[in-house]
């Protein structure tokens, strides 16, 4: 991996560059208490002050809301748009977490899992992560309890690391990110001899994922998941704003004769998410989705995609409303006694 | 042909009272704006508030929503109930800042024939002042190939 | 504190409660807490921070039902709680209330008469805030109104948290859960995100007891109780202080005054 160093002052200018390069940027902007990603029209929007964000950057790969294909009927012919991947932009996205970044691997497992997604996989090949170690966390951060750390490389194309308040370590991760580099060269310098561990900030190991995901493997009858859920109330906020979350619903946007077919973020967290047309549902309570958002995350992903669901960004504990704190209750399932 | 803006109105009107009245209009051969495309329903009390929106969505410039007066309500009491939804949705739609001059409520009964060209006139010449309801429109139609505003979606989405 | 457990503890062991819902302490505020057990009766706390609506669990089948349950209100979650009653959505015999006066001490309720009149007597918790964001929304253009309410709906993505913590908001299927007809495009979009919100406060009309938790709840800080305390202002304007059964718009006076029809 190439090492570099940008100074402070340089590294908007870089960024306006790549912004000016043709691509879309997308950072960090502070509005009304809450920072999000957004496309930013000048790098003077970016706000670093926030350790983070409300919403996850996954919306860069798997948007929200998209449109999969238009069709339009007229006299007995049907006349097909279909999904147009040379329409999607190339993507710049700054100032993500290292938890952010590792994200898109689960994300790109279950998108390419069986059949290639071609929406994800298009987008995903058109975006290129300039990720930002953190050297700061909350009581809600846990990268450290699933593998991650506040200055892992992985899935990032470039990762900075502030040395001080001067300027940032580069650490080339991938082509791409050499590329958003190399016509620029002239803005980075020769790496300073630093110990990355000791910039980063401190993120405490709350419990051992091994144990956890040992533990509730055999956990599927366990009374736990109705204990823990008890005051869960429902909603998809958990969900919406994970970086790894990737259910999703499709939706018929029909307008007479002509309609677009429509994919849109949905939550396991819902109750109509498992809802049969007979009125069955197989998930009917609230500690049954319970189980499944951690079965799926620590169990099912784990075998089946060989990676965890999870980066421990602490988002969905930081946006519940009834606080339902994922590491607490991860915490409490790494000492449950295994049942039969 | 007059190249000027010619509004598309719905209107939502009780078969009672208005519907007959409209009637009246044309067997009286009273002349009135062409703009106004009338939907019947058994009462006001049965228009739901979102048939309004989703006239507002469907490309409607203007909606006129008209029944029976006060106490002459085919089932007694419907058009009370709808004029408390309209008091409350027609402040809600514009504290959202939803245009609500394209909103004309009226209660026009089955001898008014007069009364409802004259509604519909004042209420085209109204919307026709205001000009087409793109606002509206234009968020209805996100997704419809329009890239420009699904792009903006998008960036709100991340 | 101590007392609100001893008490609870009591009910709970002499069977008069099968279960209490009240607050521990969470992370950053006091969260909900489902008690069972005096064990569990032991973390509970009550205090002046303890502003989150509980209400929003009694009509939780599948946790409350059939279950002598006693629940820590709030100011808020108590006219809930009559409300809750008049739509036959609760049975009075079965809930044991405790509320918080403003100076701090705990009150129990034995009849929901008693917790009407304390609603009376007690000067409800300020909506100054609100109040504030009212007037200030009220005194823009229209056109600048639009714009602020479709950029902020705009970051909705519909994880609908609002309903979930909406003590009224206790129907099976929701408006936007079905598709025949569908009136809200279920994906999340600046306009549906829109008609959501104007269905929900359309519903709430007269129901809501404008406690902010839609607000509190949202994830990403988009301020939907604001059209919650708007539509309560407007109610309260047009119609007087909600009277027992019967919501604002099931019912009617010949005599309701408005300006706009024609």
């Amino acid at each position: 991996m190439e090492l570099k160093y940008i100074p402070k002052t340089s590294l908007n200018a870089w960024l306006a560059k790549v912004k000016d390069s043709g691509r879309q940027l997308y950072a960090p902007v502070a509005e009304n208490g809450k920072t999000n990603f957004k496309r930013v029209s000048s790098v003077d929007e970016i706000s670093m002050g926030h350790v983070q964000t409300a919403q996850s950057a996954k919306g860069v790969a798997f948007p929200r809301t998209e449109k999969l294909f238009s069709y339009a009927r007229q006299q007995g012919s049907v006349t097909l748009q279909d999904y147009d991947p040379n329409a999607l932009p190339s993507t710049v996205v700054f100032g993500l977490h290292p938890c952010d970044a590792a994200a898109f691997k689960p994300l790109s497992g279950i998108f390419g899992w069986d059949t290639q997604d071609k929406p994800f996989s298009e987008r995903m090949q058109r975006v290129t992560l300039v990720s930002l170690s953190c050297s700061k966390c909350d009581a809600f951060c846990f990268c450290t309890s699933v593998g991650g750390s506040p200055g892992n490389a992985d899935g990032s194309d470039i990762l900075l690391t502030a040395v001080s308040d001067e300027g940032y370590l580069v650490e080339i991760v991938t082509d791409k990110g050499k590329s958003l580099i190399e016509p620029h060269a002239a803005l980075f310098e020769a790496a300073p001899e630093v110990s990355k561990a000791e910039l980063l900030a401190h993120v405490e190991v709350k419990f051992s994922v091994d144990e956890v995901e040992r533990k509730i493997a055999d956990a599927f009858e366990s009374d736990v998941w109705k204990r823990q859920s008890a005051r869960c109330m429902g909603c998809g906020a958990c969900a919406f704003v994970c970086p790894a979350c990737a259910c999703f619903d499709v939706q018929e946007n029909a307008k007479g004769a002509a309609g677009d077919r429509i994919r849109c973020w949905d939550s396991c967290g819902f109750a109509l998410f498992t809802l049969h047309t007979s009125g069955h549902n197989p998930r009917g309570t609230q500690s049954q989705r319970w189980r499944q958002r951690l079965l799926h995350k620590f169990s099912y992903m784990p075998r089946r995609l060989a990676v965890r669901g999870c980066t421990g960004c602490g988002r969905c504990s930081r946006a519940c409303p009834v606080d339902m704190n994922l590491s607490e209750h991860l915490k409490e399932l790494e000492s449950i006694h295994r049942t039969s | 042909m007059s190249t000027e803006f010619e509004p598309k109105i719905l209107a939502f009107v009780c078969n009672w009272c208005t519907y007959a009245g409209a009637d009246l209009t044309g067997t009286s051969r009273i002349k009135y704006a062409s703009n106004v495309k009338i939907v019947r329903f058994p009462c006001t009390g049965r228009i739901d508030f979102m048939l309004l929106l989703k006239a507002f969505a469907g490309g409607a410039d203007g909606v006129i929503v008209s029944g029976c007066h006060p106490n002459d309500c085919h089932y007694t009491s419907g058009n009370f109930h709808a004029r408390r939804r309209w008091m409350l949705f027609r402040g809600l739609l514009d504290f959202l800042g939803i245009d609500v001059r394209r909103i004309q409520f009226s209660w026009v009964s089955a001898a008014e024939g007069a009364k409802w060209a004259e509604v519909v006139n004042k209420t085209v010449a109204d919307v026709r002042e205001l000009g087409p309801y793109s606002e509206y429109k234009k968020a209805a139609e996100f997704l419809a190939g329009n890239e420009d505003v699904l792009l903006k979606e998008q960036e709100v989405a991340q | 504190m101590n007392e609100l457990r001893s008490k609870v503890k009591e009910l709970l062991g002499s069977n008069a409660l099968e279960l209490f819902i009240g607050y521990e302490r969470g992370t950053r505020l006091p969260r909900p807490l489902l008690a069972a057990s005096a064990e569990d009766a032991d973390r509970l706390i009550f205090d002046e921070y303890c502003t989150g609506n509980l209400a929003v669990y009694l009509t939780r089948k599948d946790l409350v039902g059939g279950k002598k349950t006693g629940i820590a209100a709030s100011y808020y979650a108590m006219r809930n709680i009559c409300r809750l009653l008049d739509e036959n959505q609760l049975q009075e015999g079965a809930i044991k209330i405790f509320g918080l006066t403003p100076e701090g001490t705990l009150k129990a309720f034995d009849t929901i008469a008693d917790v009407r009149r304390y609603l009376q007597e007690t000067p409800a918790p300020s909506k100054q805030v609100e109040d504030e964001w009212v007037q200030e929304i009220d005194a823009m253009p229209a056109a600048e109104r639009w714009k602020f309410w479709t950029s902020e709906l705009s970051k909705c993505f519909k994880c609908y948290a609002c309903r979930a913590a909406c003590p009224m908001c206790y129907c099976t299927k929701c408006i936007v859960e079905v598709n025949r007809p569908q009136w809200v495009q279920p994906w999340a979009a600046t306009l549906s995100n829109m008609e959501w919100q104007i269905n929900r406060v359309m519903h709430m009309a007269g129901r809501c007891a404008d406690c902010g938790a839609c607000g509190t709840a949202c994830p990403l800080g988009i301020p939907v109780h604001i059209i919650a305390h708007k539509m309560a202002e407007m109610v309260r304007q047009s119609f007087g202080e909600p009277a027992g059964k019967g919501a604002v718009l099931s019912t009617f006076n010949p005599n309701d005054e408005e300006n706009f029809i024609r």
